[in-house]
């Protein structure tokens, strides 16, 4: 490759609001139910039902316009969008083209070079989402199940301001901070309540001209994002070095092969013939529900971290950590707020709770221990009721399954024994029965004592205060 | 001398039945009866339930006589289009498409006569999925005209209308997206009405044009109109183009009084095209309505021309959006043998749908597609917008703009349909009223030589269904009895000649009203509407 | 006839449309559609210049409800109504290659 090629992407974001019910309808929008059993004649288009819009949605929508210092669209309307495809129960989809609630925005991304860079976002509209075909492997047919046709969704379309995968994902990161962060989507690219189509085009360095593009969908995680973005950057070079077109078109990356193919079909052409939905009446936005979005908006990362250093004075590395996920910045104030200790909550959740998390791949949003049991255990601690260890055990069944770490302590008899005379007997017993580590303590191998102290502890079943045992064993030594 | 039940109108059943006279069950069983015996040649009914309906009858009586329903339709037999959706009770829209549907869901509108004590007896007969003047291009027969059976009974509400007219049942439910409640009841000598935009619920009618499509009444006299209107306009929640009004009293409005009512005829409905059978009894009635004080003048309403190629600009656009949902998938018919998923789309829709809904999604999703969308449908709702401002123009002069339902009587079977654009002509003067979400009423105002009725058509500016109530019930009283016995009489109209007469009595007169007061009550009303809605969301 | 509608026309349309005329029916429809859009070329005789598009004929706007769960399980009754069902879902042809 003689020429320098610049990657020029933009990125088309689809979030699923977490709405209780779907954008026209009354339908639950819970995860994981039974098909089609969160159904109505809206969602599964039956003909004469009428979609009503969800005022929640639009408040969501609106919010993160805001976050992301977009100009909300005061009059703004509903478009149907028509394609016909099974996932798609009135083969047309509510969607908003003409005039979207959001335009004109941008958010700050830091670039892998430690600088700022802004990237634009050209609109943010709202949509419902479609059902999913699941495929019959025995019967050669696919299966279509309405319980997700509805749900809420918003478009975050940018500009196409970014250059690298790297910005990509800070770009995506940042989106979802934001809007994980004003609670309108838990935003996971896994679950497909965050998904990312991909927008790329390559031009040769310093050219004026944008190439031709091409749009990749089906991209699962921030890994298959950079994958595909490097593999489709290869293949537009590769082609437009051997003389040929780059053409414009939909391409699925299969992240399994690593290779994306085009989505083509004679019966697609993508031709949508937008309009006006006669269904739907316009949303006007008034100051006052502005003003009343605006005002109710938490407070954003940047703000957290001035706060943290200065109200807690946990140190930087921790406060990074701890708002990178809203879910931990709210634990993390909710325990503060009842035990007093910022401290120590950091500790918890610097320590044991990362360590959890990575053992058991778990996301700092799944996190599900409460912050009152968590300053209950600390308190445990600061009470001697229980040993370090012992909390660390018990943690680790709160990580799991949230118990109450009390009544835990109490059930499990996890209690440090502060029976002075039960651990003198217990004691004189393993000095008795180790009298080699005792010999070898008293000629000067301080090391020895930890070995008895161990002992002690284990025939305590942990139970005790290993400061408390190190003491008595000290003196009958 | 007592009334056969099978003559009495809707409100006298009703009246009848709370006064013991008669009783809900024998009206029902009445109507099934006189299906029984007529409807194999009307054919006016896709399905007849009548075990529902006697069932729901008796349910009925046992309420009325226990004086929970009290309303002038309970115990009531009605008839609905067979594009209203009813829970449990097959739903086609004439269509072999829904040849199998059977919905989960009760119309709104149908839920309101229920909730009234009205008695459903079946569905009626129309176009296919409402696209059509004839009732022909249903997927189950013609409906024959019940005042001649060679003709047909117009469209697409043929089988609701021709039904009341057969007297197979007492009222009947339509819809009308360019003329299809009024035109068929001017065929066949019933009242039918277009209400305003927004005033009855449009949840669980099958759309045809959104933006276009009403519900309304046929009915008997304007009585009726008025009591079923009355109960059937409300403001729903599940319809997001619903708008909640304070003045849906009708019946308020069944007074005999014209006096001082500015009525305008526009110029251009009177024009080429228009038999002269039907141009002289508009114009006699015209004259009626000024003998009794009404102040009737001739004015150039403008834009009329461009009504139909806008109208079917808008609603073809619609329609084919509407009606992608029959795909095969979720309920309705799909084609036997297929190889893969775009070729069962393509001949689950062809085999599922005739000929002419076939022809207006063609052309729908032509203007909607890409490099058109500017040049036919913008251009389209552009020429909306001047046809609503011409209709406002006029109403700052006239009360009511009274003229034909349609150019002429009711044609014979199999004369319309070689012919799309002359079908479409057939609907010049009612499709504006549409396009400007007006209300319109149609009623008989005489026949013509070959003794088929001629409609009236009075349409008001919205929200003003009032003042057609009051001139069509005046009207009416004019005219006297209407039914094929009182046309076999020899009561034709006798109206040419005489017209000149009325369009020169009534022009000095206009100028001498005040202008102002209704117009602004309509847009306070729509204003109060809204505000009213605007509350609601901030409870 | 100004507007010529041709085959490649028809069979775009029928795409958009997921429509598959028979060649009988194609004739009549490029025939019908011209002689449509003819007629409809009539608007253009009418100066529209700065006349906003009307969709809705009133300015009623902001209609919402609220984000509370009302409906329930209808599956059995609207499956019903399907041409092919399988384990509580529509069976369509395989969309997946």
């Amino acid at each position: 490759m003689s020429k320098q090629y610049e990657t020029v992407i933009g990125l088309e974001v689809h979030v699923e609001l977490a709405t209780k019910t779907k954008i026209f309808c009354g339908c639950s929008t819970a995860f994981g139910a039974a098909p089609n059993t969160q159904t109505c004649p809206v969602c599964t288009g039956m003909p004469g039902s009428l979609p009503v819009l969800n005022k929640q949605v639009l408040e969501y929508a609106i919010a993160v316009g805001l976050a992301t210092n977009c100009e909300i669209t005061r009059y703004a309307k509903f478009d149907r969008k028509n394609y016909f495809y099974p996932d798609n129960p009135q083969n047309y989809q509510i969607s908003q083209l003409y005039l979207p609630i959001c335009r004109n925005g941008s958010v700050e991304i830091e670039t892998e070079e430690g600088g700022a860079k802004k990237v634009g976002i050209h609109e943010i509209h709202m949509e419902e989402d479609a059902g999913k075909l699941i495929h019959d492997e025995w019967e050669d047919c696919s299966l279509v199940d309405y319980n997700r046709s509805g749900v809420p969704l918003i478009e975050i379309v940018s500009e196409p301001d970014m250059r690298s995968a790297g910005e990509v994902i800070a770009y995506l990161e940042k989106l979802r901070l934001l809007i994980q962060y004003l609670g309108a989507s838990d935003c996971k690219l896994q679950e497909g309540s965050m998904r990312a189509d991909v927008n790329l085009s390559v031009r040769e360095a310093g050219a004026a001209q944008f190439g031709t593009r091409t749009e990749m969908k089906n991209l699962n995680s921030f890994k298959a994002i950079s994958r595909a973005i490097a593999g489709e950057t290869e293949r537009q070079i590769d082609l437009i070095e051997s003389g040929q077109k780059v053409v414009q078109e939909t391409r699925r990356w299969d992240d399994a092969k690593g290779e994306s193919y085009a989505m083509r079909s004679k019966e697609d052409a993508q031709d949508y013939r937008y309009f006006p939905d006669p269904d739907l009446v316009p949303v006007a936005v008034s100051d006052e529900m502005l003003e009343r979005i605006r005002a109710s908006q938490p407070e954003f990362r940047n703000e957290k971290r001035r706060r943290y250093k200065e109200e807690f004075g946990i140190p930087d590395y921790d406060i990074e950590i701890i708002t990178q996920s809203k879910h931990m910045a709210d634990l993390f104030e909710a325990a503060t707020a009842i035990c007093g200790q910022p401290k120590k909550v950091s500790n918890w959740l610097m320590g044991e709770t990362l360590r959890l998390m990575k053992e058991k791949e778990t996301d700092a949003q799944d996190l599900r221990f409460s912050p009152e049991h968590l300053a209950k255990l600390i308190a445990l601690v600061d009470a001697k009721v229980i040993n370090g260890q012992v909390a660390k055990e018990v943690f680790e069944i709160m990580f799991e399954e949230d118990v109450d770490p009390e009544r835990y302590v109490e059930e499990k008899g996890l209690k440090t024994v502060n029976d002075e005379g039960a651990l003198r007997k217990t004691i004189a017993e393993v000095i008795a029965a180790n009298p080699q580590s005792v010999e070898d303590y008293r000629n000067g191998k301080e090391k020895a004592i930890g070995f008895l102290v161990g002992q002690t502890m284990k025939a305590m079943k942990g139970k005790a205060d290993p400061a408390e045992v190190n003491r008595i064993l000290l003196t009958q030594l | 001398m007592r009334i056969a039940i099978t003559d009495r109108t809707a409100v006298e059943l009703s009246a009848a039945i709370r006064a013991g006279q008669t009783t809900a069950v024998e009206a029902a069983e009445a109507m099934l009866a006189r299906i029984e015996e007529q409807d194999k040649l009307y054919n006016c009914y896709v399905t007849v339930d009548g075990e529902g309906a006697l069932s729901q009858a008796r349910a009925v009586q046992e309420r009325i006589e226990a004086g929970e329903l009290t309303g002038p339709l309970a115990g009531v037999p009605v008839a609905i289009k067979d594009n209203l959706c009813t829970e449990g009770m097959l739903t086609t829209c004439s269509s072999k498409m829904l040849g199998n549907f059977v919905p989960t869901y009760t119309a709104e509108a149908v839920a309101n006569l229920r909730r009234a004590g009205a008695v459903v007896l079946g569905k009626t007969n129309m176009d296919e999925f409402a696209m059509g003047s004839t009732t022909e291009t249903s997927a189950y027969g013609v409906t024959r005209n019940p005042w001649n059976p060679d003709h047909v009974p117009g469209g697409s509400s043929g089988g609701s209308a021709a039904a009341v007219a057969a007297g197979e049942c007492y009222f009947a439910l339509g819809s009308d997206t360019g003329g299809s409640i009024r035109q068929p009841a001017a065929y066949c000598g019933t009242v039918g009405m277009k209400p305003t935009y927004g005033t009855v619920s449009r949840y669980g009618l099958v759309a045809y044009g959104s933006s276009l499509d009403q519900i309304g009444p046929l009915t008997k006299d304007v009585t009726d109109c008025a009591a079923v209107l009355e109960t059937i306009a409300s403001y729903d929640k599940k319809d997001s183009t619903s708008i909640q009004r304070q003045d849906t009293d009708f019946t308020s409005a069944l007074v005999e009084d014209v006096q001082g009512l500015r009525i305008g005829i526009p110029g251009d409905y009177l024009g080429e095209g228009l038999d002269t059978q039907v141009k002289a009894a508009v114009l006699q009635a015209a004259e009626d309505l000024a003998r009794r004080g009404a102040l009737v003048e001739r004015f150039d309403l403008s834009l009329v021309e461009y009504a139909i190629p806008a109208y079917y600009t808008i609603a073809a656009a619609e329609a084919s959006s509407n009606l992608e949902r029959f795909d095969g998938i979720k309920y309705g018919y799909r084609t036997k043998e297929y190889a893969g998923l775009h070729p069962m789309y393509k001949k689950s829709r062809s085999e599922g749908f005739g000929e002419e809904v076939k022809r207006r999604i063609m052309l729908g999703s032509f203007v909607l597609s890409s490099g058109y969308y500017d040049a036919y449908y913008l251009k389209a709702l552009r020429v909306k917008a001047l046809i609503k401002k011409a209709f406002d123009e006029a109403f700052a002069k006239y009360d009511v703009i009274l003229g034909p339902v349609a150019p002429t009587t009711a044609p014979k079977l199999g004369a319309s349909l070689t012919d799309p654009i002359r079908m479409y002509l057939g609907d010049i003067y009612t499709i504006a009223v549409n396009l400007a979400g007006l209300p319109g009423i149609s009623l008989p105002c005489g026949v013509d030589e070959s003794g088929l009725p001629i409609g009236l058509q009075l349409i008001g500016d919205c929200f003003q269904e009032k003042k057609l109530i009051r001139a069509a019930y005046t009207y009416e009283k004019i005219r006297g009895p209407f039914g094929k016995a009182t046309a076999a009489e020899g009561r034709t109209t006798k109206a040419e000649g005489r017209t000149t007469e009325a369009e020169s009595r009534t022009t000095e007169a206009v100028s001498r009203t005040a202008a102002g007061g209704w117009t602004e009550t309509g847009q306070r009303v729509l204003q109060e509407a809204g505000q009213e809605q605007e509350g609601h969301r901030h409870e | 006839m100004a507007n010529i509608i041709s085959d490649e026309t028809i069979e775009y349309v029928g795409i958009l449309a997921k429509l598959e005329l028979s060649d009988k029916e194609r004739e009549r429809a490029k025939s019908d559609m011209g002689r449509m859009l003819d007629y409809i070329d009539k608007l253009g005789e009418l100066d529209t210049t700065g006349v906003e598009p009307m969709s809705h004929v009133f300015p009623v706007q902001n209609v919402f409800r609220e984000d509370v769960v009302t409906n329930g399980d209808l599956r059995e009754q609207m499956l019903a109504n399907a041409p092919e069902e399988k384990d509580g879902m529509f069976v369509v042809p395989r969309t997946f290659e």
